[in-house]
């Protein structure tokens, strides 16, 4: 790790090295938060057999949706993938080409969050006596029923935020933070997307949410400067 | 406990009586998840006065009523993908810490829908068991388990009749044993490890629920 993020220059540069069959975790809730750019670029880049995991399984036809509907990715691990504008996911799904695991998405953040943190696995409440608890070790602690649940790293993380600085360290605005935080700890490689690029120290450190120490490429899709911009 | 209050003066609870319902017995100043659909309207009958505060599990505590013109903020979303706006006081947090809320028990109420309920609490919420249906189960295991206190809010039947406050959930359990309160249009029931209990009933009489729920109700 490096403690000055290289610049990477466009999003082709920050993921020109996924390979093939690369766990792929893609921040976002719906649209707030989704890395589009980074994903467009994912897309053009061409890696295949590709796992992701996202809360959802893309929406429309644009952004994680058109990497779907590209036949670049070979499962998706998600929590919710059935919305009214999910048509590319429900086709490929219907049609046997692409591969679902559904995870609870409590459970689904944290897997990332352990993976992120050095654990090897938990003793989770969540789906306990349900169809999603078939294959687990139960354990009973205290009287309450729990199921382990292993953690979840990425190969890459593609997130977006709302602003980094040269370092890397990133805040994110309102609910468009979702997912971004817990999947920069869990990737050995976190690429973030950013609205902006600000000078070192002209965040507020009480205010960063990811530490630099988590994130490897920034790509700007706006201004950037030494001096920074408004906070 | 008291026993069961049957209004049969009257008809069945029409949506917006039973929302507004639902909003009275949440506790002041308690922190509420509103879940999808018809819960979301439950706060349209939360008075500023209950100093109740809404918790979205995409990342907020704080959460307002929807957007709208200007307002519209498509970072700022609800669990439904709907934007809202923020009130004084909100927080955001990442996904992990919402739903370390969740199950840690920190959440007061949760308000959600039903396809069944069992009367000693199961909620089925989530998966129709259809063969062809993809399954999709978002917050709402992690919701079931997570709050304090589990409302269903829910039509009592089906609309072909059949009753969804039922002895043994049929579809795919979301939750066991964590259900407290069933809000329906004809009547409301809590319940516990020992079955239902009728708290009060509307437009129906004590034999008709019985007859159509099929279920003993004391």
């Amino acid at each position: 790790m490096i403690a000055h993020y290289r610049d990477q220059g466009g999003a082709d540069e920050a993921v020109a090295d996924v390979p093939d069959g690369a766990t792929v975790l893609i921040g976002g809730f719906g649209s707030a938060g989704q890395p589009v750019e980074l994903i467009d670029a994912l897309r053009r880049q061409g890696a295949k057999e590709l796992v992701v995991v996202n809360n959802n399984a893309g929406n429309g036809d644009h952004g994680l949706a058109a990497l779907l509907a590209a036949g670049q990715v070979a499962k998706i691990i998600c929590s919710f993938p059935r919305q009214v504008d999910s048509w590319i996911f429900d086709d490929l799904y219907r049609s046997g080409r692409v591969q679902l695991e559904v995870v609870p998405q409590g459970t689904l953040a944290e897997r990332m969050r352990a993976a992120g943190a050095g654990i090897g696995g938990f003793y989770c409440p969540t789906g306990v006596g349900t169809p999603l608890a078939q294959g687990k070790e139960a354990r009973t602690i205290d009287g309450r029923d729990y199921l382990l649940e292993l953690p979840l790293p990425g190969d890459y993380a593609l997130i977006k935020a709302h602003r980094a600085d040269r370092m890397g360290n990133l805040v994110y605005r309102k609910t468009a933070r979702n997912f971004g935080p817990v999947m920069a700890t869990a990737a050995a490689t976190t690429i973030v997307q950013v609205g902006q690029v600000v000078a070192t120290g002209a965040l507020d450190p009480e205010a960063v949410v990811t530490p630099s120490i988590y994130v490897d490429r920034v790509v700007c899709q706006g201004q950037t400067g030494p001096e920074g911009g408004a906070q | 406990m008291s026993s069961p209050t049957y209004h049969v003066d009257r008809g069945p609870l029409a949506k917006d009586e039973l929302a507004a319902l639902v909003a009275r017995n949440i506790p002041d100043g308690s922190f509420v998840n509103l879940g999808i659909g018809q819960p979301t309207t439950v706060a349209d009958h939360l008075s500023p006065e209950q100093g109740v505060v809404l918790h979205t599990e995409n990342g907020m505590l704080g959460m307002g009523r929807a957007a709208v013109g200007d307002e519209i903020d498509p970072d700022l979303i609800n669990a439904g993908k709907i934007p809202v706006i923020e009130t004084p006081g909100a927080a955001y947090f990442h996904h992990a810490d919402s739903f370390a809320m969740m199950r840690g028990g920190h959440l007061d109420v949760c308000v959600l829908g039903a396809f069944q309920v069992s009367v000693n609490g199961d909620l089925a919420n989530w998966h129709t068991g259809a063969p062809d249906a993809i399954p999709a189960v978002g917050g709402a295991m992690d919701l079931a388990i997570g709050a304090r206190q589990v409302f269903v809010m829910m039509s009592l039947f089906t609309k072909t009749g059949e009753s969804k406050l039922v002895e043994r959930c049929s579809y795919p359990l979301t939750g066991v044993n964590c259900v407290t309160t069933v809000f329906t249009n004809h009547a409301i029931f809590d319940l516990s490890p020992h079955g239902a209990r009728v708290r009060a009933a509307y437009g129906i009489s004590a034999d008709e629920l019985r007859v159509r729920t099929g279920l003993i109700l004391p």
